[in-house]
């Protein structure tokens, strides 16, 4: 079914109704790392420091955008393959940040982490980035600017759609190998 | 600055956000068979985006590639290899800068792994060809895709079975991860490295084989891996891939290599001939 879904989200039931095979999209505020910035904040956690953005009621959009054209908010901006964020994934839910977007299957790791903490994990379309683009009202640097296209960014987003790939049951469509 | 630089240049912005006519036809037509509904709706969004991309000007993905090229020298060429290199290399720091593209290379791949800032150096590859017209290709090599090609040595008995086993157990492996739906690079033969190069020379261009026995081998391959239902944003459906291309090479009696080259539905690339006239300088 179709759904829409504000961000920030009010409670963890907004995550728990959304179904496998839902489509949803997002409006509000969707904060942006990829693999530098969850093995920063990775070690932050381990670290025991104060997190440079609220996990809880939030969502990470696994992305790093082309630069920035004249008249432009970004440059494309789609989703990067969210494996890679795996080994991070699970210790970010237990913080509170349960709602993830990015492309293509996770590790049972994840999928597991997702069932304990209420976890949510939705796919954008892989390589739509002039889409995507269009659909980002604004984006600013959080944090971490030296990363360059890998800044964690804080964006803006209206009627952004993902399909729900795995959600807080585990269920999923994915092709699995 | 030579014409050549500014043709370079100026093809490699366009492949980041224009895709061949072929590679288009094979996407609209993927759409129109596919009866999976998750499958349709990523089918559908790669299609509105390549209108938007087409419409805007924005590049097609973020992740404008890392620059593959292979340059062929023809052995009768009026200028030196070294001066072709140089302005192909030249085109492609414009490219960069001039198309927006996504500075996505890192200098030292295992410590620092500190950005370039250029999106240089470009992968390149030098081969000699015989008469007076060169050719320059450059694929927006993505990396979704890249970490999903991968080699295997068969055993020399291995056959067209074993090819084929091979194949689509890379394929399962990448499942939803290169952006499918994939085309796929294969090659066949040489050593490990020669496979590989292989493997991409074959996501260049589709070859008319002599040999139909390889001909039906990729048809074949295209129908094995079509039956593995990764599908669309790995989603399931019919499309996991759209087309197969081998180039293969001799091989030593001991061995069968076979390389994977994995692109994405974004398959991005320029061709260019280097003819007499855009030699000359401007």
């Amino acid at each position: 079914m179709e759904r829409r879904l504000r961000l920030p989200y009010e409670s963890i039931d907004e995550l728990r109704e959304v179904r496998a095979g839902d489509y949803v999209l997002l409006s509000g505020t969707l904060y942006v790392g990829r693999d530098q910035v969850h093995k920063r904040l990775g070690i932050m956690i381990e670290e025991g420091e104060s997190l440079p953005f609220q996990f809880k009621g939030n969502g990470i959009y696994y992305m790093g955008p082309s630069p920035k054209m004249p008249g432009f908010v970004l440059g494309a901006a789609g989703p990067t393959t969210s494996q890679r964020m795996d080994p991070y994934s699970p210790m970010l839910m237990e913080k509170g940040l349960l709602l993830m977007v990015g492309k293509g299957p996770r590790k049972n790791n994840v999928v597991e982490a997702m069932k304990r903490y209420s976890g949510l994990y939705l796919q954008a379309f892989g390589g739509c980035g002039a889409l995507y683009s269009q659909r980002i009202k604004s984006a600013d640097v959080v944090a971490f600017e030296e990363l360059g296209p890998e800044a964690l960014l804080r964006l803006t987003v209206e009627d952004f759609p993902t399909i729900c790939a795995i959600d807080s049951t585990g269920a999923s469509p994915f092709f699995l190998s | 600055m030579r014409k050549l630089e500014e043709v370079i240049k100026n093809k490699v912005i366009e492949a980041s956000r224009k895709l061949d006519e072929n590679v288009l036809e094979k996407l609209r037509s993927a759409y129109e068979s596919e009866d999976d509904k998750n499958a349709g709706i990523v089918l559908k969004a790669i299609l509105d985006n390549i209108s938007i991309a087409s419409e805007t000007g924005l590049p097609l993905c973020q992740d404008t590639g890392l620059f593959w090229t292979l340059i062929s020298y023809a052995k009768s060429s009026p200028y030196s290899l070294s001066d072709l290199v140089s302005t192909t290399y030249e085109a492609l720091e414009k490219a960069a800068v001039e198309g927006f593209f996504r500075k996505s290379i890192v200098a030292d791949p295992v410590f620092e792994r500190v950005n370039t800032k250029t999106n240089l150096p470009p992968v390149v590859n030098i081969e000699l060809i015989d008469g007076d017209v060169s050719t320059v290709d450059v694929l927006l090599k993505g990396f979704g895709s890249e970490n999903c090609s991968a080699v295997r040595m068969l055993n020399p008995t291995a056959g067209k079975d074993g090819v084929i086993d091979a194949i689509l157990s890379m394929v399962r492996e990448a499942g939803g991860k290169p952006c499918p739906p994939m085309f796929l690079g294969v090659g066949i033969g040489g050593s490990l490295d020669r496979a590989a190069f292989l493997s991409k020379k074959a996501l260049i261009r589709k070859r008319e084989h002599e040999d139909w026995r390889y001909t039906d081998l990729e048809d074949e391959i295209l129908e094995r891996v079509n039956t593995l239902h990764i599908g669309a944003g790995g989603l399931g459906g019919r499309a996991t891939a759209l087309e197969v291309n081998i180039e293969y090479d001799s091989t030593h009696i001991a061995g069968l290599p076979v390389a994977l080259s994995v692109s994405c539905w974004a398959d991005r690339k320029a061709h260019i001939e280097v003819r007499e006239e855009l030699w000359r300088e401007d």
